[in-house]
């Protein structure tokens, strides 16, 4: 059975911002409209924030602070550029930037696939917690800073510092690394990274790009281990 | 907080527009700056005068008779339009340093917000669109403004704590975030000969672009120079009688949007602050980067 589903729009230009989040959240099993589209973000804050049922959300322009934060399960596309916090702590589903995103992008995220199709400007995936980040183009200053777990994938050049005070997050960049932050070292590409990286690729629609283009980095753990040796000094 | 809006035209044919577009801009910067706010902002030079911005609390008894009585310490005629709490006072080329004088001395409730060829500074405790309105801004004309609502860290809120500063002539700066070594860098700059109004440390800065640009340097140079002797966070948005600059720490962790199109160049500490201008859909849109000097001129 093939199942008719209408797409419901909401234009921002005319509906209160909180009139749409209170709609997303009224979504579930039993109401449930699994297609929407948003109109005139116009550089709003905290859209579609908070979402919890799997739905797929058309964003038509760019979005302010904090699109897409906390997502579980919906897929967010924005048609646009996102201002700072896109998919700030996700916890599952996906995120789709067409255009470029500003800092922190994913910061804190436990889980899903934030895909950033342009630029993604400083602290991308800080302390990020599990999530997935594809940038298909370039990330700014102190990425990855704290990274516990998850994967950073950066087709382009990523700036100074990045990975500074990592723990276990795998982090893969195919162009230049301007700096490398504290304790993050370059790490040997094994079968099972290209394996990894080749699936997040896939999934984020990269097509044409191999993974032996990619140099790997992590934890050189020498930061974050307590070190017996040091005992004396606390 | 704050939030900064900024806009320079390339476009001559957009300039009865200016005031109209940058108070659209700034009301959409509110909520970063309930506070206050200000403005600046560049209109047409009169030949053979010089153009003060003043501000009093008690405008009425202030301005009553003012022109009058500056014109004779002027030696020539003065002319005081009054919009609000401030006037614009145009007085004679070459006047400027004599009828400063009179003011200080006569005069002690006038405050001189901005002196130059073509700047006007308006700024005033309050809510931002409330202030644009009490100001007329929408009806005001010229080539570039760059405007302000503040969310006090620093220092208090008042009226000359808000912004733009201005400290040389046709000069303005505003500014988000906060600086750290601005107390000693006032002191050094007093030594140079800089005065100030306040104990805020955007007005430091504002005073050290004007130190630097009287030993020669471009506003482009100043901004650059500026990255390795401020310290702190800063979003820095200026304007010179000809030139817009914009720069960010290397930290750079305020937020900023610029955005150019054929007809104009604007910066906002938002993109919803950019959201009215004509043509934005076509519009290159960017983050700039951290520690790079942006710098337009006309």
């Amino acid at each position: 059975m093939v199942e008719h589903f209408k797409v419901r729009t909401i234009d921002l230009a005319t509906a209160p911002l909180r009139d749409l989040n209170a709609e997303l959240h009224r979504q579930s099993a039993e109401a449930h409209e699994p297609m929407w589209e948003i109109l005139n973000p116009r550089g709003a804050h905290a859209i579609a924030v908070g979402v919890d049922q799997p739905l797929a959300i058309e964003i038509r322009g760019s979005v302010g602070y904090y699109c897409g934060g906390m997502n579980k399960q919906a897929s967010i596309t924005v048609h646009g550029s996102a201002g700072p916090g896109v998919a700030e702590n996700m916890m599952s589903g996906r995120v789709v930037v067409k255009g470029d995103a500003s800092q922190y992008a994913g910061a804190t995220g436990r889980g899903g696939l934030l895909v950033i199709e342009g630029n993604s400007s400083s602290r991308c995936g800080i302390s990020m917690k599990g999530i997935d980040i594809v940038v298909k183009g370039n990330i700014g200053h102190m990425s990855a800073f704290m990274a516990q777990s998850g994967s950073l994938v950066v087709l382009g050049d990523a700036g100074d510092a990045l990975g500074d005070s990592i723990y276990e997050a795998k982090l893969y960049v195919r162009g230049n690394v301007k700096s490398l932050g504290a304790d993050c070292i370059e790490k040997e590409m094994r079968a099972e990274h290209h394996e990894q990286l080749d699936a997040l690729l896939k999934n984020a629609g990269v097509d044409g790009v191999s993974t032996r283009e990619f140099k790997r980095y992590g934890s050189a753990r020498r930061l974050y281990n307590f070190n017996i040796d040091n005992v004396d000094s606390y | 907080m704050c939030g900064i809006v900024g806009l320079f035209l390339k476009d001559a044919l957009l300039e009865p527009q200016l005031g109209r577009l940058v108070q659209t801009m700034l009301a959409t910067m509110c909520e970063r700056g309930p506070d206050s706010a200000g403005f600046a902002i560049y209109g047409a030079a009169a030949a053979g005068m010089t153009k003060l911005t003043l501000q009093s609390a008690t405008p009425d008894k202030d301005f009553a008779g003012l022109a009058a009585d500056l014109s004779l310490a002027a030696g020539g005629e003065c002319e005081l339009s009054i919009r609000s709490t401030h006037a614009v006072l145009q007085v004679p080329d070459g006047s400027l340093d004599s009828v400063r004088c009179k003011l200080k001395s006569k005069h002690p409730g006038i405050r001189v917000m901005s002196a130059g060829d073509c700047i006007e500074i308006y700024k005033e405790v309050g809510n931002p669109t409330e202030v644009a309105a009490r100001f007329d801004l929408g009806s005001m004309t010229g080539s570039h403004a760059v405007g302000h609502t503040r969310m006090a860290t620093e220092s208090a809120v008042t009226t000359l704590g808000a912004h733009p500063f201005s400290t040389g002539p046709d000069q303005c700066l505003v500014h988000n975030g906060s600086l750290s070594n601005h107390n000693s860098l006032r002191r050094e700059l007093k030594r140079c000969g800089m005065t100030f109004e306040t104990e805020n440390d955007s007005e430091v800065a504002a005073a050290y672009l004007t130190a630097r640009m009287q030993q020669g340097m471009n506003l482009g140079e100043a901004l650059q120079k500026s990255l390795g002797e401020l310290d702190g966070f800063f979003n820095f948005v200026v304007g010179t009688k000809t030139g817009f600059g914009v720069v960010r720490d290397p930290i750079a962790c305020k937020p900023a949007v610029m955005a150019e199109a054929d007809s104009w160049v604007a910066f906002g500490s938002e993109y919803r602050a950019l959201v009215d201008l004509p043509g934005i859909e076509a519009a290159r849109v960017w983050e700039p980067e951290p520690a790079t000097v942006y710098f337009w001129e006309r």
